[in-house]
């Protein structure tokens, strides 16, 4: 302790030297109190305040769309809803009945698409990710994947169009409709996976590596199991597209009506988007409150599938072990 | 594990390399051996020899290399598509850089310690098998599992703290049960080499303590290799070290004789803190 306080720069003469430090640089202040706002932190803290209001507004600014949409959904297509609403096929010329049909199809679009879409899109989200070295085949892929994310759903029905219901000969069938909703779908499953694993700490890899893992070992025991919540949130937002498309199905698979329920793939079908779309706007003397009811009813499948994989996701997001 | 029973010769020769490792004691011989990151040149003409059974560590300032020649012998620096080697890596006796070398077994003979601990998402039981359980094809037995297990954590000091939480994430350990964690997960594939990467640098002191404790237990049975920047850990925790600089190795001496009369004015520099 001696020792310390003979050198000037230790111990308490240090503390008393940032005494007095601290002191001069307030020493304009006429009360001499420490640590009080000068004009620049006031201005700085109004700024900041403005800013932050700034970023608040606009985030609740995107809440009301969304609120402003159901709402009217529900105001005007809940009358709509009745339980012949969900479980008739549509009668005198679409003024009566109900959407089952339509139910059905778009769940077999759904489904079927998805089948086709996943594994294709994650298969090539972990090779991207896990394997591909940075050449020109690499960004090759990678600008093919950027370019189809671009491509308007109307081209994509046309392609579907030329290639699944001529070319290949499925006629239009859900699974010409599918493939094509798939095509279209696959670069949003392939970026959100590729990303979702890569967010998984090299660190682990490398762990693996080193305790003589190959790669696929890695990726199944290590990378995919705590990837795959992310991954499913590539799925949902799939969902969510593929079940209000119109375009790509109307070319391709889905009919304004038929009189029967789907058998397999190779059938049409009718679907809930296209089924809106000619309501709402080709055919005449609609009830109005049915086009709302059809609206509302595609946004509730949307939510009842998503839930099922956010009920999923949060389950395997408990197990998740970092 | 004979040889290293056998008295073998630290030759202290006045010229530059100090310690001659007689070859069949030698755990890693590395031979003119080049590296290049693209074209930046990492390591330049590297000889080195770690003798079997010892903590031999690798000194230097940051940059210098250390961590590459650690990587390059258990191969896990080719993951990245641009490094290019020259010469030899010798383990046990055999050139490790001949294509005919599978990587896996390689990676279970040698292996490797990171500076930040990263036990594997998984339960400690799960960690500790994982390499266990990929050696055999994943056909073993619970009562074989259960035997490894306890043997390789009872290894490192780790058995009594984690026994009756052996389901629980790896990763909800203290940093030093993790570190532990991690060389204990080595253990079960009967490596004859551990490579060590800073593996105290994320540790408090007493932490650190522990894990030298460990360092020095596991020595005998298996050669390690451990690179450094705490000059005083080189000093506790190992019986030869090496120190480089610039991609080169500029000394290699046993610890006791390097801190105290180090051959090279450029080691003397670096030990004393005028550099690095």
């Amino acid at each position: 302790m001696t020792n310390e306080t003979e050198d000037p720069l230790t111990g308490a003469a240090l503390l008393r030297s940032a005494g007095d430090r601290a002191a001069d640089s307030v020493s304009g202040n006429q009360d001499g109190v420490m640590f009080t706002a000068t004009a620049l932190d006031q201005k700085n803290a109004r700024t900041e305040r403005g800013y932050h209001s700034l970023f608040l507004v606009m985030s609740i600014a995107l809440i009301l769309p969304v609120v402003a949409i159901l709402a009217l959904l529900v105001i005007r297509g809940g009358p709509a809803f009745s339980w012949e609403f969900f479980t008739e096929s549509p009668r005198a010329n679409f003024t009566e009945g109900g959407i089952f049909p339509a139910l059905v199809g778009t769940l077999w679009l759904v489904v079927v698409a998805l089948l086709a879409s996943v594994p294709l899109g994650v298969a090539a989200a972990i090779y991207l990710s896990e394997y591909a070295k940075d050449n020109a085949l690499t960004r090759l892929i990678n600008l093919a994947i950027i370019n189809l994310a671009g491509v308007p759903s109307i081209v994509h029905a046309l392609f579907g169009l030329g290639a699944f219901v001529l070319f290949f000969d499925f006629g239009t069938s859900i699974l010409a409709a599918s493939l094509t909703l798939a095509i279209m779908t696959l670069p949003v499953v392939i970026v959100s996976t590729r990303e979702t694993l890569q967010a998984v700490p090299q660190s682990f890899r490398m762990a693996c590596w080193s305790l003589g893992a190959t790669r696929w070992q890695t990726i199944r025991k290590v990378v995919l199991p705590n990837s795959i919540s992310g991954i499913l949130t590539g799925v949902i937002l799939e969902v969510s597209r593929t079940v209000g498309e119109t375009a790509p199905v109307m070319f391709t698979g889905a009919v304004l009506f038929t009189p029967f329920l789907p058998q397999g793939v190779l059938d049409e079908t009718m679907a809930m988007s296209l089924h809106l779309y000619m309501i709402a706007t080709v055919i005449p003397d609609v009830p109005p409150e049915v086009p709302y009811g059809v609206a509302l009813s595609l946004i509730l499948m949307v939510l009842v599938l998503n839930s099922a994989s956010i009920g999923f996701r949060v389950y395997l997001r408990g197990k998740k072990k970092w | 594990m004979a040889e290293s029973t056998q008295p073998h010769t630290v030759a202290v020769t006045p010229e530059a390399q100090a310690i001659v490792v007689d070859p069949s004691t030698a755990a890693i011989r590395v031979r003119q051996f080049n590296l290049w990151y693209g074209d930046f040149q990492a390591l330049f003409n590297v000889d080195i020899d770690v003798t079997h059974g010892k903590v031999t560590s690798l000194i230097g300032p940051s940059g210098c290399g250390k961590s590459t020649l650690l990587r390059s012998i258990n191969r896990i620096n080719e993951r990245l598509g641009y490094v290019r080697t020259t010469g030899n890596i010798e383990l046990l006796g055999q050139n490790i850089l001949t294509p005919g070398v599978e990587l896996t077994p390689l990676r279970r003979a040698v292996g490797m310690v990171f500076q930040r601990p990263n036990p594997l998402p998984l339960s400690i039981r799960d960690n500790v098998l994982f390499a266990y359980r990929l050696s055999k094809g994943g056909k073993t037995t619970r009562a074989e599992e259960d035997q490894v297990l306890q043997k390789a954590l009872e290894e490192v000091l780790l058995w009594d703290q984690v026994k009756d939480r052996l389901t629980r994430a790896a990763t909800a350990l203290s940093l030093e049960e993790q570190q532990k964690l991690c060389i204990a997960r080595l253990l079960p594939v009967k490596p004859s080499v551990l490579l060590m990467d800073e593996p105290c640098s994320a540790l408090d002191p007493k932490a650190t303590l522990a894990v030298e404790e460990l360092i020095w237990k596991l020595r005998g049975e298996y050669s390690i290799l451990i690179v450094t920047h705490n000059m005083a850990q080189a000093r506790r925790a190992s019986d030869e070290c090496i120190f480089m600089l610039m991609g080169e190795v500029v000394e290699h001496s046993a610890t006791g004789e390097m801190f105290v009369t180090p051959k090279q004015q450029k080691t003397a520099d670096y030990i004393e803190g005028r550099f690095g």
